[in-house]
């Protein structure tokens, strides 16, 4: 265990972004962002970025090649680049956890390389909750916000901030960051851990479970009755599977510069009347069947290809951010009956 | 003004609904916490005494529901409308987005909607109640072992600070009082953002815009969006709403839209309120709503069914595009 | 970065044959400028292929993996890419990924089976890859029967190749059938489902269903009917794809990814999904 003086964190930001990329959650009007770190940046003590740490792994939109045509020659031009190494700095426990999801998706065979390059170069470095929202339900899907993994895990307390490397890679990135940081025991991490359990079991969401949900359940699901009132209020719009941690879904677009063609990928969302629709028909016809889509997947199908793993973490930004309040708690409750 | 308390609604809901006035409802219901709350149609009474809602955060506006929910309807559908409602109301009518036989309006009075984000700033993270006590907010969140005070007043949607009218313009039959048509300040910071140079408002733009995710939720909110397909949704069209890394296009979605619903726009703020990413996207529309005042004279959309907005209307006064031409010379 | 494999990035085929099927249906000879096919396939799998700047799309690979020269596909005009191909001439270059997809099991429980192939319209194009797949390895199958309509004569998909080829191997029957009576067509008249009933197969077979969704419906209920047992039906389907390694989450039918787990299924199988292809 390795601690830091609270007011000498800024020097220690200032270390690490000499070495690497240091992207840090930073309050920005009413939004919080992970910012490229700036002299002066303060970090913010939100427990949830507008938007997830996802975007730094699988950016919103990125241009994935070129071409070049030419009467009719085509020309394949690969784009990947080397963007050398990145931090990202004060990521929740739920987040951490959310991109351990999305590894299952984009890591399987056969394994993106957009992705896997930026989880190469990606330094994690989470941190656990000082104050959760009434939003979160983080434990419903078995994340510990008191013990964030991750390559570094840290500990905010008043006073100090305390470090743990998880991985080689974080134990090696720890090593390199030597003023202001010494060795200490882990007592007061452990008194943190306590309070942090403590709020954890005021929060009103703290009973929910996912037990009902799970691998093999489409049947009993999907032809709930409960799905017509649920989905009745939806708009329609991409809010929810953009916040979300985990939604990984993607769509692949050319867009001719005029000089050359980009092919590339940006987020989509199933929540889309075209996201399915192709030249001879749509198989998902009703804002019902694409609402239906998206809990199934987080709640059902993703177990079932997962080993049981929920396509959730918790972290209550749906919640937080659906135009109509309508989000996978309210599902939980009136789909799964508790 | 009298405020107007859920049990009232709720008894308005049931006796219409069980004297056969109308066949569903059209509200709120009642969410996790005291906030989120949810519009959706209920059928029954029990359902209604169970999850019927109406409090300070019911700030959804249902007007836009309507052209979906009574699509096929049996009977009528009622509707409640917080006077601000009753413009987007009248301006869906104006476009024949539904049949005025299907829906029975009432109309309700409104002091000002809560925003929850607002809310937070004062109280904090971790509420698990919030109780309407007068004029106040009490807020009990899992942090404070007393409940916070907070004044609605200093915590309401930024449309309700800069409330435009009191006065329900369409209802089958009013619950409680009618107000009057408000002098707002919602001109005033349009009116900021014109005194920047060009160069600093490109910038206060580009700082607000830059935020958007392309989520489409002011869009799919707007009961000004009302087409059947999206020029945003169409891959032909040139403007689809995906775009490749680095590029202006997210400033242009929401020019275009705001161009789309200019003189349609009744300024119901829907659009700032469901933002997830806070953009004030509000500025846009009431500065397109501020300039054809200035050009046509006063014009409110929504005010009355069927008004010709000047947009789409020719009167020999209409101003000259010099005109246009020469006051933007004068701005900049 | 660039030694790295890319499963989004295609490669360069070119088109160097395109023979014009049916008024709607055109085939298009595929290889990499090299001359060499792009890569190998196995019976039913698909493959990616794009025009840049106007999209890209999934089709199956119509050609037999038995095929070392060059791959088919049978292209039916109906959206942006497909409508581009059709205005393709011979030497134009696309870009072409995969293969992509779960095969039809061509060497495990089809061999030495007796099979039943029923396609309808442009659905024959998938099946004409594992139907010479089984006639080049013909000692390994038992008999074959093929079932194949369309709305007219000059609507059949590879007609040439079925009458100068496929009719005249040993074992192997044809039966062709057009939905409404033509000048010159002295063969069956009829929809496909009828005359798989008129035709009134035995059951030891396995069978392989392809062509549109109402077609497969009505099929499947006249084989159930015969007898056939849905764990001895395959048939194959499409859905909305776009990156074809089961990552961009639009093609799934409840837990399946159809370029993943399918295109192919047997029809008990299916039965497990929900209703929602």
């Amino acid at each position: 265990m390795l601690k830091c003086p609270i007011d000498k964190m800024d020097d220690v930001f200032e270390e690490i972004a000499k070495i690497a990329k240091l992207y840090l959650p930073v309050d920005i009007g009413e939004s919080i962002v992970y910012k490229p770190w700036e002299k002066g940046d303060v970090w913010s003590d939100a427990v949830n970025t507008s938007l997830s740490p996802k975007e730094l792994f699988f950016p919103q939109t990125e241009n994935l090649m070129e071409f070049k045509t030419e009467g009719k020659s085509i020309e394949v031009i690969d784009t990947r680049r080397e963007n050398g190494p990145f931090v990202v700095f004060g990521v929740r426990a739920c987040d951490v956890k959310s991109i351990e999801v999305l590894d299952r998706v984009f890591l399987a065979e056969p394994v993106d390389s957009y992705y896997a390059k930026r989880r190469e170069e990606g330094i994690i470095i989470s941190t656990a909750c000082t104050r959760p929202a009434e939003t979160c339900f983080c434990t419903t899907f078995d994340v510990s916000p008191q013990e964030p993994s991750g390559d570094i895990s840290s500990w905010k307390t008043d006073e100090e901030v305390f470090f743990k490397a998880n991985t080689e890679k974080g134990e090696n990135f720890l090593k390199k960051i030597t003023s202001y940081i010494v060795e200490c025991d882990e007592d007061r991490v452990r008194e943190q851990k306590e309070k942090i359990l403590k709020i954890m079991d005021k929060l009103p969401l703290k009973n929910l479970k996912a037990d009902a949900f799970g691998g093999g359940k489409t049947d009993e699901f999907f032809c709930h009755p409960a799905w017509d009132e649920l989905s009745g209020s939806c708009l329609g719009c991409g809010a929810c599977t953009f916040v979300c941690p985990t939604c990984q879904c993607y769509d692949i677009k050319d867009f001719n510069t005029g000089s050359g063609i980009i092919r590339f990928r940006c987020w989509d969302s199933c929540m889309y009347s075209d996201f399915t629709k192709m030249a001879h028909g749509n198989n998902r016809h009703t804002q019902k069947e694409r609402f239906r889509q998206r809990f199934m997947h987080k709640l059902v199908y993703y177990p079932e290809n997962n080993e049981g793993i929920f396509g959730c973490v918790g972290c209550g930004r749906c919640i937080a951010k659906c135009p109509v309040s309508m989000n996978i708690v309210k599902v939980m409750k009136k789909i799964g009956g508790k | 003004m009298q405020k107007i308390t859920k049990s009232q609604l709720v008894d308005k809901a049931v006796s219409l609904l069980a004297d056969g006035t109308v066949s569903a409802v059209l509200g709120w219901s009642m969410g996790e916490f005291s906030y989120d709350v949810t519009p959706r149609i209920f059928t029954t009474e029990d359902d209604i005494r169970k999850s019927f809602v109406f409090n300070d955060f019911c700030g959804a506006n249902l007007s836009k529901y309507l052209v979906s929910k009574t699509d096929g309807i049996e009977g009528k559908l009622l509707v409640f409308l917080k006077p601000c409602d009753t413009y987007s109301f009248n301006q869906l009518l104006t476009e024949h987005r539904f049949n005025r036989e299907n829906v029975y309006a009432v109309g309700i009075p409104c002091s000002g909607m809560v925003d929850i984000s607002r809310l937070k700033a004062v109280s904090g993270d971790g509420i698990t109640k919030i109780h309407e006590e007068e004029e106040n907010l009490l807020v009990t969140t899992i942090y404070e072992d007393n409940p916070i005070t907070v004044p609605a007043k200093d915590v309401l949607l930024e449309r309700c600070d800069n409330c435009k009218s009191k006065k329900h313009v369409a209802f089958d039959e009013l619950l409680g009082d009618s107000g009057e048509v408000i002098e707002s300040a919602r001109f005033d910071q349009v009116a900021e953002i014109e005194a920047m140079t060009p160069d600093e408002r490109f910038a206060f733009w580009q700082s607000q815009l830059s935020r958007c995710i392309r989520c489409n939720a002011c869009r799919d909110v707007c009961p000004a969006c009302t087409c059947e397909k999206c020029v945003f949704d169409n891959p032909l069209s040139g403007a689809e709403n995906k775009s490749p890394a680095n590029n202006f296009e997210e400033q242009m979605f929401h020019i275009i839209r705001a161009y789309h619903v200019a003189g349609r726009c009744t300024d119901c703020g829907e659009c700032s309120r469901v933002c997830p990413e806070k953009i004030p996207l509000h500025l846009l529309n009431r500065k397109f709503i501020k300039d054809i005042n200035e050009f046509y004279g006063e014009y409110q959309a929504g005010a009355e069914v069927g008004a010709r907005a000047p947009l789409v209307d020719y009167t020999v006064d209409d101003p000259e595009p010099c005109d246009v031409l020469d006051r933007r010379d004068t701005d900049a | 970065m660039n030694n790295m494999e890319e499963a989004l990035i295609p490669k360069i085929g070119v088109i160097t044959d395109v023979r014009i099927d049916t008024p709607d249906i055109k085939t298009f000879r595929v290889v990499m400028p090299d001359g060499k096919k792009a890569f190998d396939h196995r019976p039913g799998q698909c493959a990616m292929l794009s025009v840049p700047g106007v999209g890209e799309a999934m089709f199956s690979i119509t050609s037999s993996p038995t095929n070392q020269d060059f791959m088919e596909f049978s292209i039916k005009k109906c959206g942006c890419v497909t409508d581009w191909l059709h205005h393709a001439e011979v030497g134009q270059q696309i870009t072409i990924r995969g293969p992509y997809g779960k095969p039809f099991p061509v060497d495990d429980e089809f061999a030495g089976k007796n099979l039943l192939f029923i396609a309808g319209g442009v659905g024959l194009a998938p099946l004409r890859s594992v139907i010479n797949y089984c006639r080049y390895y013909r000692e390994r199958y038992g008999d074959i029967d093929i079932v194949y309509g369309s709305r007219s004569k000059d609507d059949l998909l590879d007609y040439k190749e079925i009458i100068e080829e496929w009719s005249n191997d040993a074992g192997v029957r044809v039966h062709l059938t057009i939905d409404r009576p033509q000048e010159g067509w002295d063969s069956h008249v009829g929809f496909v489902p009828n005359y798989v009933k008129e035709l009134g197969f035995d059951t030891d077979k396995i069978a392989v269903l392809c062509g549109p969704p109402v077609m497969i419906k009505f099929t499947l209920d006249e084989l159930c009917q015969l007898g056939f047992e849905k764990c001895h039906i395959y048939t194959t389907l499409e859905l909305r794809m776009k990156c074809g390694v089961g990552k961009c989450g639009r093609c799934n039918v409840g837990a399946k990814y159809v370029c993943k787990d399918g295109p192919v299924f047997r029809c008990d199988e299916l039965d497990e999904l929900p209703d929602e292809y």
